[in-house]
C-alpha cells in the first residue's frame, strides 16, 4: 500500500493491489483475495460437488450471498402454494442450490425471502455491493457491481470452487481501459443506449483482457442503476469487468441500505471511498473518447452486441462480411432497410441489465394510457422483489396490465429463457437484456437489444421504435 | 471443477476440423436449455445443438458438424473471438465431451479461456495468417505441444502460441491449482487480519 501510494494510480490498480494477498510473479498469477461471492443456481452445484470430494468446507459463508433465478419461474404459484417448473430438473437445480447453502451456512435469498432477485440487482440492493470491494460470481454481468467502484467479474465453476474453499482466486493483471464519455444525453437516450453505442464502436472484443473504467461528465450525470447498465454490458466487449469511481450519487444510493456501513463506520467508510478514483497522473493501457451528443436510441441488427444501429438508422450494407451477411440472413433483415418497418412479436422487459425502478417508470412512463399492439407478447419482470414491491407502491404494474402487459415475478426470465420463458422459432424480440445470440432467447428466436423506453414505444406500435416521438408527444 | 489431470495430453497430434465463423458465443457452444443439468459430465451431446439439431430432436441434414469424427478431429478450428459471452464451464465441458482436445482462434474471451485451461482443454491463439491457411486446408494434420507451446500447422510452419507459464506448469506436471492457492493459508489469513476482513 504504502508503496503504491506513492505514485499516481488508476481506480482499477487502487482495488487490485488492495486485495493482493500473493503478488503475481514471472512465473505464477496473483493471488487475489475476494470480499463477496455471489451465488446463484446455475454455475455453483458442479463447485459444491467437488468440495465435498475433497473434504472441504466453505471458507467464509458470511462473505458469500446466494439467490436463485435463472431457472425459476416467473409465474406465482399455483392456488395450493406451489411453483410450476420448466422441468424436474430446473427445480432440482433450485433444491441443490437450497441444500448446498443450508450444509455450508450461506445466506440465500431463496422463494421465502422479501429480497430475492436476480444476483446482480439485490447485491446493490442490499448494499451488499460497495466501493472498493472485490466481488465474483460464476456469472459473466458480474461486471454490474463495477458501477459502485468494486472491481467484479464473472467466473467459472472451477473458480467458484477455488473462491468456496479458499476466498481467493489466481488472476493475472489485465489491463485498462479508460473509456471517457463527454457531454449531456438527449432525451429518450438512456445508459443503455451509450452502452450499446459504445459496443458498436469498439467491437465484441474490443475489451478483452482488459478493464474497462468509464468517466467523464455523461457518466457522473448518471444515476446508480444506469451506471449499473453501463457496466452490467461490458463483459459484451470482451472486457473482465466495468469499473465507475464512486462519488455522492453511490453514497446517497448505499446510506441506510442493511448491509452497508453504519454510524461512524459509515463515515471512515465514505472518507476511504473517496479515495477510490483514478488519480490525474494515471494512465490507461489504452483510452477511448465517447461524445454522447451524437448518441441516439441504438438497437442490435445481428446476432451479437456489436451490431448496432440507431433505431431509426439503416441497416448497414454486409459489404463482403460474412458475419454481417449470416446474421442478417438470421434476423431476416435487410441491409439498406430501416428496423421502423419490422413486426415485433415479443417485448421483453427486464433482466441484469434493465430490471431496476427507474427502467420500469421509463417503460411506465410511455405505456400509461395506452395500448401494447394487437398480438404483441409483452413481459414485464422486475428484477426483484423490492423492485416489485416499489413498483407495485407506484401503481406500475397497472400501467403495465392495463396496457395489455404481463407483470411477472423477478427473476431472468427471457433473458436467457432457463426458466421456459422464451420466444417461439422466427419470433422477434425488442429486449432490454444484454445479449442478442442466437436462439439466445429461444431456439430460432431473433432478438433486438433496446432499452426499456424504446422497448415500450416498439410495444405500443408493433413495430420496432423511436421512443423520442412518444416523449415529444407527452411534452406538448 | 477439478483440475482434471490432463498429462496423457501434452502433445496433441490431431487432424484439424473447421468452423470459419467468428464471434462463436457460449450459447452456440451449448444452449442455455442445457444448463440446468448439476452435473458436469455428458454435455457433449448438446454441444453446437441448434447447429446440429432441428427443433424437434432429429438431426440436420447439413450442418457444419456434420463430418466431424470425435476419433479424429480433436482440434477445432475457429473464427476470431472464441467463446464470447458467458462464463459457463459447460462450454468447455460440452467441447471436450464432444472430442475436441484444443480450439485454435485468432482471439478468445477471457473467461472461456480461463474455463478451457481449468479443464485441459487448450486455447491456441494463431495468427489469422495461419487461420486462414488451415480454413483453406481442412482435415490438416498439426501438432500442439503444450510444453513448449509450439504449434505445427502440416508443412506450413512451427509457430510459437501465448500460454501463461503457471498453466503450462500445471497442464504439463498435473499441479491441482486449489491445491497450490491452498498452500498460501497464512498469507490468506494475514491478509484476512490486515483488514480485519
Amino acid at each position: 500500500m504504502t508503496q503504491q501510494s506513492r505514485t499516481d494510480s488508476t481506480l482499477f490498480e487502487k482495488v487490485w493491489q488492495r486485495h493482493l494477498v500473493r503478488e503475481e510473479s514471472a512465473e505464477t498469477p496473483a493471488i487475489l483475495y475476494i470480499d463477496l461471492h455471489l451465488l446463484h443456481e446455475v454455475t455453483t452445484p458442479q463447485a459444491f460437488a467437488e468440495l465435498k470430494k475433497r473434504g472441504l468446507r466453505v471458507r467464509r459463508p458470511d462473505r458469500c450471498l446466494a439467490t436463485i433465478d435463472h431457472s425459476t419461474p416467473t409465474s406465482p404459484p399455483d392456488a395450493d402454494g406451489r411453483r410450476h417448473y420448466v422441468t424436474g430438473q430446473a427445480q432440482a437445480q433450485v433444491e441443490t442450490v437450497q441444500r448446498n447453502c443450508e450444509e455450508h451456512g450461506i445466506v440465500l435469498h431463496g422463494w421465502d425471502s422479501p429480497n430475492r432477485g436476480i444476483v446482480h440487482v439485490i447485491g446493490p440492493e442490499l448494499g451488499t455491493t460497495q466501493p472498493g470491494i472485490t466481488i465474483v460470481c460464476g456469472d459473466s454481468h458480474t461486471s454490474t457491481h463495477g458501477a459502485f467502484g468494486a472491481l467484479a467479474f464473472g467466473i467459472g465453476t472451477t473458480e467458484v470452487g477455488h473462491v468456496l474453499a479458499s476466498q481467493c482466486l489466481l488472476q493475472s493483471k489485465p489491463k485498462t481501459l479508460g473509456i471517457r464519455i463527454e457531454g449531456k444525453l438527449a432525451p429518450g437516450v438512456t445508459a443503455k443506449d451509450v452502452i450499446l453505442f459504445i459496443i458498436g464502436e469498439i467491437g465484441v472484443d474490443g475489451g478483452t483482457g482488459s478493464v474497462i473504467e468509464y468517466y467523464g461528465s455523461t457518466v457522473r450525470a448518471m444515476d446508480m442503476d444506469g451506471r449499473m447498465t453501463l457496466c452490467n454490458m461490458s463483459i459484451e466487449c470482451g472486457a473482465r469487468a466495468g469499473m465507475v469511481a464512486p462519488d455522492d450519487t453511490t453514497f446517497d444510493y448505499l446510506e441506510g441500505r442493511p448491509m452497508a456501513p453504519r454510524d461512524e463506520d459509515w463515515d471512515t467508510a465514505v472518507t476511504d471511498w473517496k479515495t477510490l478514483k483514478t488519480d490525474s497522473g494515471a494512465e490507461y493501457d489504452a483510452q477511448v473518447d465517447i461524445d454522447a451528443t451524437r448518441i441516439r436510441p441504438s438497437v442490435t441488427y445481428g446476432t451479437h452486441p456489436g451490431m448496432v444501429v440507431a433505431v431509426d438508422e439503416m441497416i448497414p450494407s454486409a459489404s463482403a462480411n460474412e458475419s454481417i451477411t449470416a446474421a442478417l440472413e438470421y434476423m431476416e433483415f435487410q441491409a439498406g432497410k430501416s428496423l421502423a418497418d419490422e413486426s415485433v412479436d415479443v417485448v421483453f422487459i427486464g433482466s441484469c441489465t434493465n430490471s431496476r425502478l427507474s427502467d420500469l417508470r421509463a417503460a411506465a412512463s410511455i405505456m400509461k394510457n395506452r395500448k401494447v399492439a394487437d398480438g404483441l407478447r409483452v413481459l414485464v419482470v422486475p428484477g426483484s422483489e423490492e423492485v416489485r414491491r416499489a413498483a407495485e407502491a407506484e401503481g406500475l404494474d397497472h400501467v403495465f396490465t392495463e396496457a395489455g402487459a404481463q407483470w411477472r415475478e423477478p427473476g431472468c426470465s427471457m433473458c436467457i429463457g432457463m426458466n421456459g420463458d422464451i420466444a417461439a422459432p422466427g419470433e422477434l424480440v425488442v429486449s432490454t437484456s444484454n445479449r442478442n445470440f442466437r436462439g439466445r432467447q429461444g431456439p430460432l428466436s431473433r432478438t433486438i437489444l433496446a432499452s426499456p423506453l424504446t422497448a415500450a414505444a416498439s410495444a405500443i406500435t408493433g413495430k420496432v421504435s423511436n421512443p423520442q416521438q412518444f416523449l415529444e408527444v407527452d411534452n406538448d | 471443477m477439478t483440475e482434471r489431470k490432463t498429462s496423457p495430453d501434452l502433445i496433441i497430434r490431431s487432424y484439424t476440423y473447421n468452423l470459419p465463423v467468428e464471434n462463436i458465443d457460449t450459447d452456440q457452444i451449448i444452449p442455455a436449455q442445457f444448463l440446468t443439468t448439476t452435473e458436469r459430465e455428458g454435455l457433449g451431446k448438446f454441444c453446437f445443438y441448434a447447429w446440429r439439431f432441428n427443433e424437434d430432436g432429429t438431426k440436420k441434414d447439413i450442418n457444419p458438424l456434420l463430418d466431424h469424427q470425435p476419433d479424429r478431429h480433436r482440434v477445432l478450428v475457429a473464427g476470431s473471438n472464441f467463446g464470447c459471452g458467458s462464463s459457463r464451464e459447460h462450454a468447455p465441458w460440452a467441447l471436450l465431451d464432444f472430442g475436441f482436445r484444443a480450439i485454435i482462434s485468432s482471439r478468445f474471451a477471457d473467461i472461456f479461456r480461463n474455463n478451457s485451461l481449468k479443464n485441459g482443454l487448450i486455447p491456441v491463439t494463431a495468427e489469422e495468417h495461419i487461420i486462414r491457411y488451415l480454413h483453406k486446408h481442412p482435415d490438416s494434420i498439426v501438432n500442439i505441444d503444450i510444453g513448449r507451446r509450439e504449434l505445427t500447422v502440416g508443412d506450413y510452419g512451427t509457430f510459437d502460441f501465448p500460454l501463461d507459464p503457471f498453466s503450462v506448469f500445471c497442464l504439463t506436471r498435473g499441479i491441482d491449482q486449489l491445491d497450490f492457492i491452498l498452500q498460501n493459508e497464512q498469507e490468506i489469513s494475514a491478509h484476512e487480519q490486515r483488514y480485519s476482513k
